[in-house]
């Protein structure tokens, strides 16, 4: 048994030991309470008459009889609605060009949770945190509650009057939208822009014309191609976040955990090579991680090019000088893998897109692993074609404006400038659903509805089409703006009887196995899905146009060393673009690299942060000042390890000023800093950038550091793929406790009794070379189990209550004591994600010190929380090894103190997302994962009203649902045909608690001290060369 | 066992009459009829037909929904008893005197007939009603006497703790007596001899009963018992707080239950149909109710439109849903599913909504409480036969000598009903 040597470190505090963080490592509660919120701390005389009240008040309140509760049936029973009996409709998100195929859970009519359809070739049933969340915005008070002409509240036919006329007479219409998928939705437009001569522009505030327009050089076609990661053995990134934020995400990262699977059967996986200036998610996950300044990013892929034209004989492309290390290594296995590789980038510099290009064409992977023959539609933004909107509307060329469900205003680096202008236009018309930056500024708002309560279509790819249906019918008096278009173009059809002619008419008219159209349309209803049968015919796509032009660009505009400070522009994963940035789901997710919440910053590397004496610990930072061309923004710094020196990150979709009242000021608004001087939007500043720190200090709400294990080692356990093929349990931390003169594992000695689970067993396998710490899981369960949102403030003072969190580790060969350690620990640490959560434990510490027991353990496995009982002591939490317990400081529903953050437990119509099977924890009780009992429990009914044994599979946890990657196994391990049964290796299938495990990859968090737990963890295997480990 | 009581709301003057009741008819017969069989065999066969037909209404050592039926054959003819299992109502009608009278007395409760019942199984039924799962005689009369409390569980039964503290008053009084006498011999005694002043004074002085009455020892004993007396009656009302049984509020329409379900005999299910799909049973909506009142449009042959029958029509026409007052509230943390009981289970409803059939204006029959819910999640036995979810659990349990309940297989357990 090799011991592993490495460091784990959440923080950079952990890692120097700072006092302060040992003070508080020490604690599951912080010491200062300020649960007493009078100033001065003391209860005064008021507060004594307060109770005296309250006693009063309690007394008679007993005395009385329980108010008259109503039970209000329906008039007219719907045959589908029964009361209690959850109803699930397939349906789409999206959002721009942001696609997922999802099924809707609806319950007494209301949409309460979203989970993946995997009928979908596209998204496979995967989500991410914002697709989980989008339910909650469904129910947004933000939302119009009709239409409003100049600010004015209207109605429809006002509205639909003066726009249509004012369109015909306004010359020069323009729609501006982000990308639409649907194709219907495109009809309804073409309609209007017949009827006014209007012109489309898109734009998207995440844009990918940069492989558009290099497509378009390359191959002669303006499209994205369909990226296949599942089929590729080597993986290189320059800085393409393609399992976080890159154009579809969720597939990426469902086709990358394929690769990602390991076992004794195939102990293969793919090897990942990420060249970034930012730690992104995907950075984070890969096996090479090399920081490079982003104004060296295109000489470094068209270094790679040259690398990969030596070795199959083609003449080099510019001139590269540039020493970038694991380049070459990259270059020689992406030869030996060739057709079997993928390389993208993150750039939107055309240029180098062409060179991604060029290099996927030497490999061979043109047609293997990136597909232009089924070519992808989720960006369409034309970058140039905006920029030269943006120029029409302020030189007053544009006579009419209609904002279809985009927000340029905040969203487009040019967006001052139109907020200017839009009034220029003699008519401008927005369809946002929200009074957002740009909808407060035009005549006439139109809302539309919410996805969720409307018709459409989409077609996210070659041949793949997807519906959406109205799960509920609309909350207000808002009409969907594909409608609005109909109409103004004099077009009286409403839009479900447009989409089914459009289908009767393309799909159902060319398939056969279906005769009528009725039954068609419910089955692509059902569905969710459908996709065109074609006849494959494989166009050879080639291309080889302008890799010369392409290549000298990039020796003239990138350099090989660089002075100045760069500035990297990116998304987190769960604000992504700001869209959805009123959610305060979205908000309070804490970041998986940085853990912050509530806010965007500067990322910047411990390098700097010595240079400029800052010292960040606990979230305690400066304030800084950037500057980008002439536009100066204040915000706090947090130091970021694996930033590449010299570069600084900010993200993107905060510095919302009309999100609504959870985002509104949250955060800086980066798109302005966006540089679109060279023809396309580029996130990646490379001149210019100068930041000056402050004097302001400023905390920023990180959770990284809160629930640590308090030194306790053999968390994360890891091996490389070298060690793991010649010993499968590699890695692995066999614990041995000395007794009775010889070493004895530590499930040998127990203080307890043991239990015996004589039907159920159920447990968790969760695989850490699966996981990439997207945190879908984390606000699935936040969805599922009605977890609070608890603000800022009181993230500060490490309240957070989420039941499952992804712990993020940081690995060095060495510990620092110095600045400079420090910084060589820093600068390019290896990162570990753990999902963690209530483990279940069969001889759970927590049960044994409740003196109400009001935590016991079920029959079934399950360590139960019982609310009703609970009296707040809190000594299970300070019991508890795995720091998983939350305890309920506030009451947080119905609390005005925290209405504003946690909406979906204070407004009437935030309320209708709270799942109904789940109790809203009340103030002074502790709460955590129950393995979502509710459906356990629902699961074991349906069976036994059916009268059968259950299914393995029929019922699952919410986080595992969820988890695109499918990280996350849930089963019951006393079923021998399991899958998680089979995962362990559990052999001798016996209804003892302690199982016998033989998968030599399976291990228990702290496995020494024998509490016993029913969540397994998979060693993290790293795909690096034996000697690198 | 001792949840009874208030379960079915008999007041106790009622067991009165039923132990007289008993007694009288135990004078006609001392022992069990010779003819019901003992063999195991029968009375297995005989649990099967109880727990299928009787368990509903009938328990073996307690009053229930009917009678407690041990030792029937003791107290009744055998011919009778099986004309009355088989069908009560004919030997109702006929006029038999025993029978009215138990009918009368069990509030005009009709019991099914069982006419499919043969001879050889209501002797296997008798069989198990004498002989079958015999409880300890001492717990069994312990149980059944512990009325009163809400789901209370073991001590000493009230009733022999009244007994126990009557006879202590009873002999305290006797020795006050006893010592009063003795006071006033002595002093008769006393007086007749020759003694000094002091003496004497100290013999004819009269009680003070004034400065009894103000001493500390009476004002602290008075305080105390007060206090106590407070406490419990402080405690007993806590005790109910939130309980709400008979709690039967007036609805928007007079509806009966009584017509409905106890005339027309209208199956619970007709109209409440999420009872074995879902959590909640269903409120009916309008139109459930225009299946029928769209041609029923008055009561007992009347003209026109009934007053309340009109109320539906205003409902569906207006498209205003009718707002009943909902009668029986658990509390948010409890989650509590009617399919469980009902179809997995095979709870009869009047188990828990009592005799729903007879009620005019619908109350609520039980106290809904935790002890109610814990009480019978201990006592009944899974309904395992048939279902295969259970096999695994029958089978594990195969060596225990009691029935699998649902106690044993984690109904006790927090997380069944609260998360």
């Amino acid at each position: 048994m090799k011991e592993n040597k490495k460091t784990y470190w959440k923080g950079l505090e952990q890692l120097t030991n700072d006092p302060e963080f040992i003070k508080n490592a020490d604690k599951e509660f912080p010491d200062y309470l300020p649960i007493n919120q009078n100033t001065d701390g003391s209860a005064s005389r008021r507060d004594f008459l307060k109770m005296m009240g309250f006693s009063i008040a309690a007394a008679s309140l007993a005395a009385c009889e329980a108010p008259i509760r109503k039970a209000i049936p329906y008039v007219n029973k719907p045959v589908d609605i029964n009361p209690s009996i959850p109803n699930y409709y397939a349906t789409t998100f999206a959002s721009g060009g942001d696609y997922a195929s999802i099924v809707v859970k609806t319950r007494e009519g209301r949409p309460i949770k979203i989970e993946g359809n995997t009928l979908s070739p596209i998204t496979k049933g995967g989500v991410n945190a914002i697709v989980e969340a989008s339910v909650l915005t469904l129910y947004d008070k933000q939302r119009l509650a009709g239409p409003y002409i100049n600010g004015e509240r209207t109605d429809w036919s006002t509205l639909d009057n003066e726009v249509s006329s004012k369109l015909r007479s306004a010359g020069n219409v323009k729609i501006v939208t982000n990308t639409i998928l649907s194709p219907s939705t495109e009809k309804a437009i073409t309609a209007l822009v017949e009827s006014t001569g209007a012109e489309v522009i898109t734009y998207d505030p995440i844009s990918q014309y940069g492989i558009l327009k290099a497509n378009e050089t390359f191959f002669g076609q303006s499209v994205l191609p369909t990226y296949h990661f599942d089929k590729a053995n080597v993986i290189v990134s320059f800085g393409a976040d393609f399992l976080g934020t890159w154009i579809s995400p969720i597939e990426f990262a469902k086709q990358y955990s394929q690769g990602r699977k390991i076992s004794k059967d195939r102990p293969e996986m793919s090897r990942h090579f990420q060249f970034e200036s930012n730690l992104s998610l995907t950075g984070a996950n890969a096996d090479y991680r090399t920081p490079i300044k982003a104004s060296q990013s295109g000489l470094a892929v068209l270094a790679l090019y040259n690398f990969v034209a030596r070795k199959a004989g083609a003449s080099a492309a510019g001139s590269t000088n540039i020493d970038i290390p694991h380049l070459e290594k990259a270059a020689n296995e992406l030869w030996a893998s060739r057709g079997k590789s993928i390389v993208v980038s993150g750039s939107n510099d055309p240029n180098v897109q062409v060179v991604i290009n060029a290099i996927n064409d030497l490999l061979g992977n043109t047609g293997q692993t990136i597909n232009l023959s089924k070519p992808s539609y989720f960006r369409k933004g034309d970058d140039a074609k905006m920029n030269q909107f943006v120029a029409d509307l302020s030189a007053g060329r544009v006579g009419g404006v209609i904002f279809y469900n985009c927000n340029p205003v905040y969203d487009h680096p040019k967006g001052e400038e139109i907020a200017a202008s839009i009034s220029k236009a003699k008519v401008s018309v927005s369809t946002n659903e929200t009074m957002n930056e740009t909808a407060s500024l035009v005549q006439f708002v139109a809302p539309d509805h919410h996805y969720l309560e409307s018709w459409n279509d989409f077609n996210p790819r070659k041949g793949e089409y997807s519906l959406s249906q109205p799960v509920i019918s609309k909350l207000f008096d808002t009409r969907q703006a594909q409608e609005s278009f109909l109409k103004w173009a004099g077009n009286e059809k409403g839009y479900y009887e447009f989409i089914q002619d459009g289908w009767k008419a393309e799909m159902f008219e060319n398939q056969t196995e279906i005769a009528g159209f009725q039954d068609f349309w419910d089955q692509a209803l059902y569905n969710g899905v459908y996709a065109v049968a074609e006849e494959v015919e494989e166009e050879s796509i080639s291309g080889g146009q302008g890799l010369s032009g392409a290549a000298s660009a990039i020796s003239n505009q990138y350099k090989a060393q660089s002075e100045g400070t760069e500035l990297v522009i990116y998304q987190k994963i769960g604000i992504g673009n700001g869209t959805f940035a009123n959610n305060p789901w979205l908000q309070e997710l804490s970041d998986p690299i940085t853990k912050a919440t509530w806010d965007n910053y500067l990322t910047v590397s411990q390098k700097w942060a010595s240079e400029n004496n800052l010292r960040m610990s606990e979230g305690s930072t400066k304030m800084a000042q950037i500057t980008v061309g002439g536009k100066t923004l204040t915000l706090p710094v947090l130091v970021q390890p694996g930033q590449a020196e010299g570069t600084v990150g900010l993200a993107l979709g905060y510095g919302r000023t009309k999100a609504g009242k959870v985002g509104n000021g949250v955060g800086v608004n980066a798109y302005s800093l966006l540089d679109i001087s060279k023809g396309f939007v580029n996130y990646d500043i490379t001149e210019g950038v100068s930041i000056e720190i402050t004097a302001d200090s400023y905390r920023i709400a990180q959770t990284q550091t809160h629930q640590t294990f308090m030194d306790r080692e053999y968390v994360i356990q890891e091996a490389t793929l070298p060690e793991y093929k010649e010993n499968p349990s590699a890695g692995r931390y066999h614990p041995e406790i000395y007794t009775d003169g010889k070493f004895v594992k530590p499930s040998k000695i127990s203080l307890w009794k043991g239990h015996h689970y004589s039907q159920h067993h159920w447990g968790l396998a969760i695989d850490m070379n699966s996981c990439i710490g997207c945190s879908a899981c984390s606000v699935a369960c936040q969805v599922e189990n009605n977890v609070a949102v608890v603000g800022k403030q009181e993230v500060l003072n490490r309240r957070e209550m989420a039941w499952i969190r992804i712990d993020r580790y940081y690995s060095s060969a060495e510990g620092a004591s110095s600045a400079k350690e420090l910084e060589i620990a820093a600068d390019n640490p290896q990162v570990t994600f753990q999902p963690m959560m209530c483990q279940h434990c069969n001889n759970a510490p927590c049960e044994t010190v409740c003196p109400v027991a009001a935590t016991t353990h079920s029959s079934e496995g399950l360590n139960q929380m019982t609310y009703n009982r609970c009296i707040g002591t809190r000594y299970c939490a300070n019991n508890c090894p795995y720091k998983v317990r939350r305890f309920n400081w506030f009451k947080y529903h119905d609390n005005k103190d925290f209405s504003a953050v946690n909406v979906a437990q204070n407004d009437d119509l935030g309320k209708m997302v709270l799942n109904p099977d789940v109790t809203v924890r009340a103030r002074g009780v502790i709460e955590k994962c129950s393995m979502c009992v509710q459906r356990i429990q629902a699961g074991k009914l349906t069976a036994k009203r059916e009268r059968r044994k259950i299914k393995d599979g029929e019922i699952n946890v919410a986080c595992a649902v969820a988890c695109p990657t499918d990280a996350i196994v849930f089963g019951d391990m006393n079923d021998p045909d399991s899958k998680i049964t089979n995962m362990l290796k559990i052999e001798e299938n016996t209804t003892s608690a302690t199982k016998e495990v033989n998968e030599e990859r399976a291990y228990h968090v702290i496995e020494y001290l024998n509490v016993s737990p029913n969540v397994w963890y998979f060693t993290k295997i790293r795909n690096k060369d034996k000697s690198e480990a | 066992m001792s949840f009874n009581r208030s379960l079915f709301n008999f007041p106790l003057k009622m067991g009165t009459m039923i132990m007289v009741f008993v007694f009288m008819l135990g004078s006609q017969a001392f022992a069990v009829d010779p003819e019901v069989p003992e063999d195991a065999e029968a009375i297995a066969a005989g649990k099967t037909i109880f727990n299928a037909n009787c368990r509903q209404c009938h328990k073996l050592d307690q009053n229930h929904t009917g009678p407690m039926l041990r030792g029937v054959t003791e107290r009744r003819e055998l011919d009778w008893a099986k004309q009355f299992i088989v069908n009560s109502q004919k030997l109702i009608q006929s006029g038999d005197a025993q029978a009215v009278a138990l009918f009368r007395e069990w509030n005009n409760t009709v019991m099914p007939s069982h006419e499919f019942l043969s001879d050889g199984d209501v002797l296997n039924l008798l069989a198990y009603v004498e002989y079958g799962d015999k409880v300890d005689p001492n717990a069994a009369a312990a149980a059944g006497e512990g009325g009163g409390q809400v789901g209370g569980g073991g001590g000493i039964p009230t009733e022999y703790l009244t007994l126990i503290l009557g006879v202590l008053v009873v002999i305290l009084l006797l020795i006050l007596v006893v010592l009063g006498l003795i006071i006033s011999v002595l002093t008769k005694y006393l007086k007749d001899q020759d003694l000094d002043e002091t003496d004497k004074e100290f013999i004819s002085q009269k009680t003070n009963y004034k400065a009894v009455l103000k001493s500390d020892a009476f004002i602290i004993i008075v305080t105390a018992i007060v206090i106590a007396l407070v406490a419990k009656t402080a405690i007993d009302g806590l005790y109910s707080v939130g309980i709400q049984q008979g709690y039967a509020p007036k609805q928007p329409i007079a509806y009966s239950h009584e017509l409905h379900a106890g005339q027309y005999e209208i199956p619970c299910q007709y109209c409440h149909t999420g009872v074995e799909i879902g959590k909640s049973a269903n409120i009916p909506s309008a139109n459930i109710c225009m299946n029928c009142h769209t041609h029923i449009q008055n009561v007992g042959g009347k003209e026109g439109i009934s007053p309340e029958i009109a109320k539906i029509y205003d409902a569906v026409d207006n498209n205003k849903p009718i707002e009943w007052v909902r009668i029986h509230n658990l509390p948010d943390l409890a989650y509590f599913n009617h399919s469980q009981h009902v179809k997995v289970g095979g709870i009869e409803c009047q188990t828990c909504h009592g005799p729903i059939e007879e009620m005019e204006v619908v109350y609520q029959h039980s106290t809904l409480t935790m002890g109610w819910c814990i009480d019978c999640h201990r006592q009944t036995e899974i309904a395992a036969v048939g279902n295969e979810y259970y096999d695994k659990l029958v089978q594990l349990h195969a060596d225990s000598k009691d029935a699998l309940r649902v106690k044993d297989i984690g109904g006790l357990e927090c997380a069944k009903c609260h998360y």
